[in-house]
Parts: C-alpha cells; structure tokens; sequence
C-alpha cells in the first residue's frame, strides 16, 4: 500500500469521527473513551519501546552470545512466545506478589506485553540481520573491523531496514493485545468500554466508537512506520 | 633471499571429503605481482580467501611477511591465533572482491573512510584527506560523495579499490574483479590496478581471466590444476611455451572463447 491512501484513510476515519462525535449519542461516551485511549496509547508506546530493546538484546545474545547467553536467549522466547499474553499478564499481576514482588498495574502491563512481543521480534531481528548479503560481512573481515564493530555500523544499519514492516505488524499486535490490560484492573480504552456499557447499555454507540479508535491507533501506526521505512530506505539499494 | 612477504607452506583445505587445495607450497616475494589462473573449481579463489581468513585451513601454516597468519608462537610451537593476534597480522592485507561489497548505505567517500577511522583511529580529518587522495587517484574524485548505487560496476569497483588501499596494506588480493563487469568498464578497472604495480610499493595477487591482462602485467603466473599449482613461471614461458598438456588445453580453450 502507498503512502497516499493511507493518508486518505486516516483522513476518513478523523471525518468519520468528528462526524459521529457530534452526534449527541456517541458525544456524552467521548471523553471517558479518550481517556481510556490515553493509557492504551501509554502502554503501546511503553510496550513498543520495551519490545523492541528486548529483541535487540535476545537476537545479539542468539546469535553471537557465549553459550550460556545463548541458552538465556533461546528460552526467552520460546517461553513468550509460547504461551499466550493474557497468562503472562495473570502471572506477573497475581503470581509475582506471592514471591513478595509488587509492581503496580502500568509496570505489568508494559512489562508483560513488551516482554511478549520483543520474542517475537528477536525472530524479525535475527532474520533480518541473516539476510544482509554475506558480503558485507567478508569486505568488514578484509577491512580488520572487529565482529561488534562490522555488526554496529554495517550491518545492522543495513539490518534496519528489512526489519520495519514486520516490526509494523507487531506494534499493531502489541496495540490490540493492550485490550488484555482491562484485566489487571486498568482502565485503558476497552475497560472503559465495559464499564460505560454496564451502566448505560448503549452497546451499539460505545463499541463503535471502540472500534474507530483502535482502527484509527493501528493506521497510524501503518502510516508512521511507511514514512520511517521510505526515509530509512532513501540511498539504500541493499546490497549484494 | 629476502624474507617472502607471503609464504604458504603445506597448505590443505577440504570441504569434507572434497580437498580444494592439496599441500600447496608457494612463496610470494616483497612487491611481486602474482597472476592465478586455472579451470573453475581448482582452488584459485580459495588461495586468495584462505589468506584474507575468510576460510580456515585444516593444515599448514600461512606465513605474511615473516610471521604466522593462522597461528602465533607460544612456549616454541604454533597454536592457532587468537582473535586478537589475528588482526594484528591480517591488517597487512587488503582484498578486493568480484561483487565489490561497498557499503551501501555510504557515499564512496565514507566507505573509505570507515575502517580508518573505526580501526586504525585515525582523526576524522586525516582519514577523509586520505579517502579523497585515494578516490582522484582511481579518478573518482569527482564522485566521492556519490552512493555505490549511483555508480557504475566499474566506478563501484574502483571506490573498492581505493577503500582497501586506505588500510594501507602490504599485499592487495584481487579476486576476479573484473569478472561482474561489463565488457567496456573491464579497462578502466586495470588501468588502475596498472597504476597501482608501477605507483606503489604492493604485493599483488590477483585471479584473474584476463589473460592480456595477466601476461602483460604479472612478474610471475601460476596455473592452478585440481587443488596443486600445476605449472609456474613467467607470464612468456607461460603463456607463450607452457610445458604441461592441461595447462595448454586450458589456455587453447579460454583463448578459443575470446
């Protein structure tokens, strides 16, 4: 998809949106629903970041680690991505506390679905530094950089670029599994939702506007990370 | 004699049962131009990688400018290098490749400049008047801020070129290099690599089917044969009265090509 009509997408859904705000119905479920979206963006953003630190650091540690770093590596994601997000949110929100640790709501969720989606990424990073052209690696060797050195400034700069349309597809994962936080007594987007709809029953007006925002949320995400890649991939013809 | 700037001694290298080259012996002096030629598959390319350390050797010991390049001394016998000792010994090498391998995400000037800086700790300044100096002689001056893909093979392979030299190495391997290029860029590339022989003070070793090229160029020609430098000598000899059979029938045939 180009970057264009994404843009007129985007433009749509904010019509759209205005126009269904003025309604009288959708407006009195507006700003209790924004504010649910403020801490879901929160906890994307959060989540986002956290992922994707941690598939640098587990993707390295695979791939060029010392054994047991390796190991560490290999577990961690297979154990995240192994087992679903909503049982990795119960676990550190309900279990962790019977070990005497503590961590308020925020902390678990950014925690559990950073921790969650940077396993999967670790597999985006690692295939995407596998498939910089072997190459690039030998003139490194014939020009006697060190192995951290070629990695850091040749690389994975190179690395970088093949990584950011499947790192788009995860952000957008990332952002809907925040839905899980309205279980751990977070009042992100959706438990607002819920709570509205349990007091009102205005089930058709509150879950359409649910549905916008998420929908509004992910585009943008789309849309930020076309705009990331076309200015990443400007003077790059990857090489052979 | 003097001191062999590159010397192989009893060198094998096999991919499992395959053996690519069998025991080669082969002394290089100080400032000699080496031309390798050979059928495919008879282990040229793999003389070149092995000294540059992209491949490992199963037996033997490869020798640059007097010292161990795979193994270093320790209490009287050779043990293989550590990482360390190895690029100690590997920064007298520089190696150009068939496909260039440029930096695509830098401009010809910072691809030469990277490792300089990175590796040798040169200052930014002193690195960039050597990666422009370098870039006119391969008369690129006008280019250097140009990205390899806005190059032409012959342009790219040059930029290569002048970013080896900005290690300033003792030996320069050049593997085919002229081998990806289209027909009319292939000159421009030797002439360069001509001027390289009578400007500087380098060891070359180069593979090559340029056969004009090698005969014109090369103080020495080794024919490589099923893994064993097969015949040797200079380029006349060679090409002009060649003693074995295959290397006759290999020459009749490349030449029958064009």
């Amino acid at each position: 998809m180009q970057l264009r009509p994404l843009a007129v997408c985007a433009i749509v859904f904010f019509t759209a949106g205005l126009a269904v705000s003025s309604f009288a119905g959708f407006r009195e479920f507006i700003p209790g629903l924004l504010q649910g979206a403020a801490i879901t963006i929160q906890i994307t953003i959060g989540g986002c970041l956290l992922a994707v630190v941690m598939a640098l650091i587990a993707a390295m540690a695979k791939m060029y680690g010392p054994l047991p770093l390796r190991w560490l590596a290999v577990a961690y994601i297979e154990v995240f991505r192994g087992t679903s997000a909503l049982v990795q949110l119960f676990w550190l929100f309900f279990v962790l506390p019977h070990f005497g640790v503590n961590l308020d709501p925020m902390t678990v969720a950014i925690t559990a679905l950073g921790l969650n989606v940077g396993a999967y990424g670790a597999e985006v990073v690692r295939g995407a530094v596998n498939a910089v052209a072997r190459g690039q690696w030998e003139a490194s060797v014939a020009l006697n950089m060190p192995r951290a050195l070629a990695l850091r400034r040749i690389i994975l700069p190179q690395a970088f670029v093949a990584m950011i349309p499947p790192w788009g597809n995860l952000f957008i994962e990332l952002l809907k599994a925040t839905a899980l936080v309205s279980l751990i007594t977070i009042s992100d987007l959706t438990f607002k939702a819920q709570q509205m709809n349990q007091t009102t029953f205005r089930t058709i007006e509150i879950f359409t506007i649910v549905l916008v925002v998420y929908l509004a949320l992910s585009v943008l995400i789309t849309v930020g990370m076309r705009t990331l890649e076309t200015f990443a991939a400007r003077g790059i013809a990857r090489g052979r | 004699m003097t001191t062999p700037m590159v010397k192989f001694d009893n060198v094998t290298k096999s991919y499992g049962a395959l053996t690519v080259l069998d025991s080669l012996d082969l002394e290089i002096a100080p400032n000699e131009k080496v031309a390798i030629i050979g059928p495919s598959g008879s282990g040229k390319t793999t003389v070149l990688r092995m000294l540059m350390t992209l491949e490992r050797i199963n037996d033997g010991v490869i020798y640059v400018d007097g010292e161990p390049l795979t193994h270093m001394q320790k209490n009287g016998t050779l043990v293989p290098a550590d990482e360390r000792y190895l690029r100690r010994v590997r920064g007298n090498i520089g190696m150009v490749f068939q496909h260039f391998n440029l930096f695509p995400h830098m401009s010809a000037m910072k691809n030469c400049m990277e490792a300089p800086i990175h590796v040798l700790g040169l200052a930014k300044k002193e690195a960039a008047d050597r990666a422009a100096e370098l870039l006119d002689m391969v008369g690129l001056g006008e280019k250097k801020d140009q990205y390899p893909s806005q190059l032409s093979g012959g342009q790219q392979q040059r930029v290569a070129i002048a970013r080896a030299l900005a290690m300033r190495p003792k030996v320069m391997l050049f593997d085919e290099v002229t081998s990806a290029l289209d027909p009319e860029l292939v000159g421009e590339v030797l002439n360069v690599i001509r001027k390289l022989g009578t400007e500087h003070n380098l060891t070359m070793l180069m593979v090559t089917h340029q056969m004009g090229f090698a005969r014109e160029f090369a103080d020495r020609v080794c024919f490589f044969y099923g893994g064993k430098i097969a015949e040797q000598g200079a380029p006349d000899k060679i090409f002009s009265n060649p003693e074995e059979e295959r290397t006759r029938q290999f020459l009749s045939a490349v030449l029958e090509a064009g």
